[in-house]
């Protein structure tokens, strides 16, 4: 145990880049797409429409009770036909990339909704009634004054959610989506170094949640929050 | 998406194997992660306890070790930490207990000790930082008043601080609770047959897709609400008359 052979390490590099390409990939258009749709939903929890409310706060809820593993089978294995119609999407695509995006996504989206919402409520109600009271429609109130500060104050929650986010890509394991781990745990089931590839890949993301850990701290400081 | 032909009845069908309706693998699975959480709860508490005790002690080098493991623990990802405890962790049991865990133990219950340790583990990192946070968030004025009156450094933690430490920490702790109950699915990537692997079981024998999971989504649902519930009561039970929300200034 513990005593890899870095040849086969070496050799398998260009595998691992592409399995880290995967995870990147997946990270990276969740985090966008997710921060979107979390804030549409974090405004639409404070809409004077009470059926945008409901409908606010039961997509919330209801991603917050079911564990991502759920999710993502969900995604993958009842709804990817469906997917796969409504996006228009050509037989080709790998349709594991899309239904975790998706799936990453719309959990992601509940947990974003949560910290934008919290970030809206730090900023005093005093502040909205100035903007209206100088002439600002609502949308721009949100636009020009809330949301700015309200993002300022999320920064590092943010950071932190986008790091738990990274780290739960791994999860696709399950959905035999070739991602960092699951490349570098096939690389070790092939070449009988299964502890030392695991190991290997744990480092990886440990590397970069800490990376990640301390610039939330630097920018924390920065921010003077 | 066509709603198809629902089909509730199948819960109430034979399976394909042992003398049991599918009803039955359902409530197996919901009892394993049920049991799953209750004994990995134990024990990152313990540990989180245990570390964030340490983190709060005047002495560097322990607080460094509390801070060592909430930041190993918390920067890997579960599924890999699972992975590492299913093929690293028997190897480091002296050789006899390791073999005879690996050969002669009931493939089960390897999977539940071995789910027990890496969801422990892991939640205790997390439950560390609340431990923590809460005896921080305690004015310091407690610490040095208890110091003063000659209580003893571990006296004035298991008299004073703890107490109300853990009495401000319900709420996150129970949300912790909530996420370990989630984060328990995992335990099916390495053999343990709880309720997300009695899904995939379920959808490949039974073959209703969406029965099966909504089914299973609602198991879930029922456990993080018996969760909530119950840790309401203890934090009803646990609250002082001169404890405001805060309980900063008690």
């Amino acid at each position: 145990m513990f005593s890899i052979d870095w040849s086969i390490v070496q050799q398998s590099l260009p595998l691992l880049a592409q399995g880290a390409v995967v995870t990147l990939k997946i990270t990276i258009t969740a985090v966008a797409l997710g921060m979107a749709l979390g804030t549409l939903l974090a405004v639409a929890r404070i809409s004077v429409y009470a059926p945008l409310r409901w409908l606010s706060a039961s997509y919330v809820n209801c991603f917050r009770s079911i564990p991502l593993v759920m999710v993502l089978l969900w995604f993958y294995l009842i709804v990817p036909q469906f997917l796969s119609s409504f996006l228009d999407l050509s037989p080709q695509t790998d349709i594991r990339l899309v239904s975790a995006v998706v799936a990453f996504t719309a959990f992601e989206a509940a947990y974003y909704a949560e910290i934008i919402r919290a970030g809206m409520r730090s900023v005093s109600g005093g502040q909205y009634s100035a903007a209206l009271a100088l002439g600002m429609t609502k949308s721009q109130t949100l636009v020009y004054v809330i949301l700015p500060q309200a993002f300022r104050v999320m920064t590092p929650l943010l950071l932190t959610q986008g790091m738990i986010l990274f780290q739960d890509t791994s999860l696709v394991y399950i959905i035999g989506l070739a991602d960092f781990f699951r490349t570098a745990s096939n690389i070790g089931k092939t070449t009988g170094y299964e502890i030392d590839m695991v190991l290997l890949a744990g480092s990886g993301y440990f590397v970069v949640c800490f990376c990640v850990s301390a610039a939330v701290t630097m920018v924390k400081k920065r921010l003077k929050l | 998406m066509q709603a198809a032909n629902w089909n509730w009845g199948i819960f109430f069908e034979q399976a394909p194997f042992g003398n049991v309706t599918y009803f039955s693998w359902l409530v197996d699975g919901f009892l394993t992660t049920a049991a799953l959480s209750i004994c990995a709860w134990i024990l990152a508490f313990l540990l989180g306890s245990f570390f964030g005790i340490l983190r709060t002690l005047p002495n560097k080098i322990l607080s460094t070790i509390g801070a060592l493991y909430v930041t190993i623990f918390r920067n890997i990802p579960l599924i890999v930490q699972f992975f590492i405890w299913y093929l690293a962790a028997p190897d480091l049991l002296p050789y006899k207990a390791s073999v005879w865990f690996k050969s002669e133990l009931d493939p089960n219950i390897q999977f539940f000790i071995i789910s027990t340790c890496a969801l422990g583990f892991f939640t205790g990192a997390r439950v560390c930082e609340q431990v923590r946070s809460g005896i921080q968030a305690l004015s310091h004025g407690q610490r040095y008043a208890a110091l003063a009156l000659g209580l003893t450094l571990p006296q004035t933690y298991r008299h004073v601080l703890l107490p109300n430490a853990y009495r401000i920490i319900i709420p996150p702790l129970t949300s912790e609770m909530l996420n370990m109950v989630k984060n328990s699915a995992v335990a099916s990537t390495v053999g343990l047959i709880e309720l997300t692997a009695q899904a995939n079981r379920l959808l490949e024998f039974s073959g209703y897709a969406y029965e099966s999971f909504i089914a299973v989504t609602a198991a879930y649902a029922l456990l993080n609400f018996a969760v909530m519930r119950s840790m309401k009561v203890l934090e009803n039970k646990m609250r002082l008359p001169s404890m405001n929300a805060g309980g900063k200034n008690v």
